[in-house]
């Protein structure tokens, strides 16, 4: 069987990509992209952790699964979030997204 | 212990109660004709005021010693005196608020605005009673998502949304870095619940819990806006409908401070050698940095966005003290705190109601056009600066006093030597409406009925509060025993 320094070592690469996409990106949905990416590095550790470690009560499923919901959430209204400045601005490109600033 | 049913439901009485009324919003918004809109907000005010009666028997029942504190849902949510002490400092800013949006020109009066103001209530309800990391998440992201669309709301203004989608980002990326910490502090132990996380965690090498404790401060970090997870703050501030930050600058940074206090006690006792030395040095670069940034803003809500970092940053001091003194002290600084700032923001919804502008120089000569309305910002000001007779002075005095009884003398000194720059900048705005001239002092400003309320409850709280110093902080002690 896998070990689950593997699980947790892909896990963590997926999340420094994640992170390096929210800084490197200059659009807002690919920015959105990468915080996904973050999210499901989340929940593969946490299922590798409850398979390997605590296999006996379900919390880290639950908890994956809780975190799926907030993501589908989360997605829904950064979607929103980013029509609307496009309807304003015709523009999705956070550089150009600098009215506020000081 | 098996709990009843009731026992169960009494602990999530305050966030039933607020559903109940967010469904009745949206039923009201359809039912209302398009000319009576308006009268939603007295719907949501009383929507907040049923469960903020609910919320005070509650409490009191807790503070006599009539209910005990205990855990529901499987150690969910914790019912105890926190909190619904901090439930009702949610609640009051939330009536405040919808005092101050009703009649504030920008906003279109709509259902969802106040249905999501109630959600996110909701949410920072169960931010003070979570006692697990799911719920703690869960209830973060209600609040988040809610906000983030509230500071977005007002569509068709460039710098709304901008600020929708900023808060937006920040939110999310650090919510997602704590979350990382929750799942590394799960998979170490095996645990979500608090009080079973603390006994697991003892057994544990240090840098492995640091690691995880450090993650999880990130999310903290940006809902109190700690310097350097701030940089969200003064844009958002700025672009978001005034009513929406003055929400989000005391509710959601009350509610941030909830969960830190609760999770740093309750979760990681054992690594308190370790936090302590984190929050005072938080403490330390959030008020300096705050104050330092906020001498050169010209923007009166820019100004009170960096004033509102480093008011955060007085409160970790108490944090950081992570005494029984230290907690009360902080508890009693976020009640104040969200009645004066309240008091501040009001002042500037009205402004911008009136001059269409956000400047403090539009602020010229206002002591001669409403010599009420200067007076109540000179109050606001005065007590956020902690000048003695007012009672955001006693709040600075709990913190820094409990920071010396902790041995931390030298974040007392420096929490002094930043209430004299903060004092400058105050001082600046005040010099704006009582000695600056403008050719508009004749005008007459228009004050509204619900923004008049909140201004003499506001005020009257800032300016009598000082004879009930003593028992609030017997409330807020009490409270802090909780713990």
């Amino acid at each position: 069987m896998v070990p689950l320094s593997w699980y947790l070592l892909v896990a963590a690469a997926l999340f420094c990509i994640g992170v390096y996409g929210v800084l490197a990106r200059r659009n807002a949905i690919a920015i959105l992209m990468a915080i996904e990416l973050m999210l499901n590095a989340v929940n593969l550790s946490l299922v590798a952790f409850w398979r390997y470690l605590h296999p006996a009560v379900t919390t880290g499923q639950a908890f994956a699964l809780f975190v799926l919901v907030v993501a589908a959430a989360e997605a829904a209204a950064g979607l929103a979030l980013i029509i609307s400045i496009y309807r304003n601005r015709e523009t999705v490109d956070v550089e150009n997204i600098d009215l506020l600033k000081g | 212990m098996a709990l009843s049913w009731w026992a169960h439901l009494w602990s999530v009485l305050p966030e039933i109660v607020l559903v109940l009324a967010a469904a009745l919003m949206m039923a009201v918004d359809a039912w209302l004709p398009e000319g009576r809109k308006r009268e939603l907000g007295y719907w949501a005010i009383g929507g907040m005021v049923a469960t903020l009666v609910v919320t005070v028997i509650q409490a009191a029942q807790l503070a006599g010693g009539i209910a005990i504190p205990y855990e529901a849902f499987g150690s969910s949510v914790r019912a105890d005196l926190a909190a619904m002490l901090f439930r009702i400092i949610f609640l009051l800013s939330g009536i405040l608020t919808v005092a101050i949006s009703m009649d504030f020109r920008p906003l279109r009066q709509s259902g969802e605005y106040y249905t999501l103001l109630l959600i996110s209530i909701l949410g920072m309800g169960l931010m003070g009673a979570a006692v697990n990391l799911v719920t703690l998440y869960l209830a973060l992201e209600t609040v988040g998502i809610a906000l983030y669309l509230l500071a977005g709301y007002l569509r068709d203004t460039p710098r709304s949304a901008e600020a929708g989608l900023k808060y937006f980002l920040f939110g999310v990326f650090s919510s997602t870095i704590m979350l990382y910490g929750l799942a590394l502090v799960y998979g170490f132990t095996g645990e979500i619940a608090y009080a079973r996380i603390a006994q697991a965690l003892a057994g544990l090498p240090a840098p492995a819990v640091m690691a995880a404790l450090l993650l999880i401060l990130v999310g903290f970090g940006f809902k109190v806006s700690a310097v350097p997870f701030h940089f969200w703050t003064p844009d958002v501030y700025e672009g978001a409908p005034t009513p929406v930050t003055a929400f989000i600058s005391v509710a959601s940074k009350a509610a941030g401070f909830a969960v830190l206090i609760r999770a740093m006690i309750e979760a990681f006792p054992t690594a308190q050698g370790n936090w302590v030395a984190i929050m005072a040095a938080l403490a330390f670069v959030t008020m300096t940095v705050g104050n330092l940034l906020a001498i050169p803003q010209r923007n009166l809500k820019r100004l009170l966005a960096y004033s509102s970092i480093a008011q955060a940053g007085y409160i970790l001091i108490g944090v950081a003290a992570a005494s029984p003194l230290g907690v009360a002290a902080s508890i009693f600084y976020l009640g104040i705190y969200t009645l004066t700032n309240i008091a501040a923001f009001a002042v500037a919804v009205i402004m911008t109601n009136v001059t269409g502008s956000e400047e403090i120089r539009d602020l010229a000569g206002l002591s001669r056009r409403s010599p009420g309305l200067a007076m109540a910002m000179l109050a606001a000001l005065l007590s956020l600066g902690g000048i003695p007779p007012l009672v955001g002075f006693f709040a600075k005095l709990f913190v820094f006093a409990a920071a010396i009884e902790s041995g931390l003398l030298w974040l007392a000194i420096a929490g002094v030597l930043n209430a004299m720059i903060a004092f400058y900048y105050y001082i600046m705005v005040a010099r704006a409406m009582y000695v600056d001239r403008s050719p508009e002092e004749e005008k007459p400003v228009w004050i509204s009925r619900p923004a008049r309320f909140t201004l003499w409850f506001t005020v009257a709280g800032v300016l009598l509060l000082t004879v009930l110093v003593y028992p609030l902080y017997l409330l807020a002690q009490m409270a802090a025993q909780a713990f």
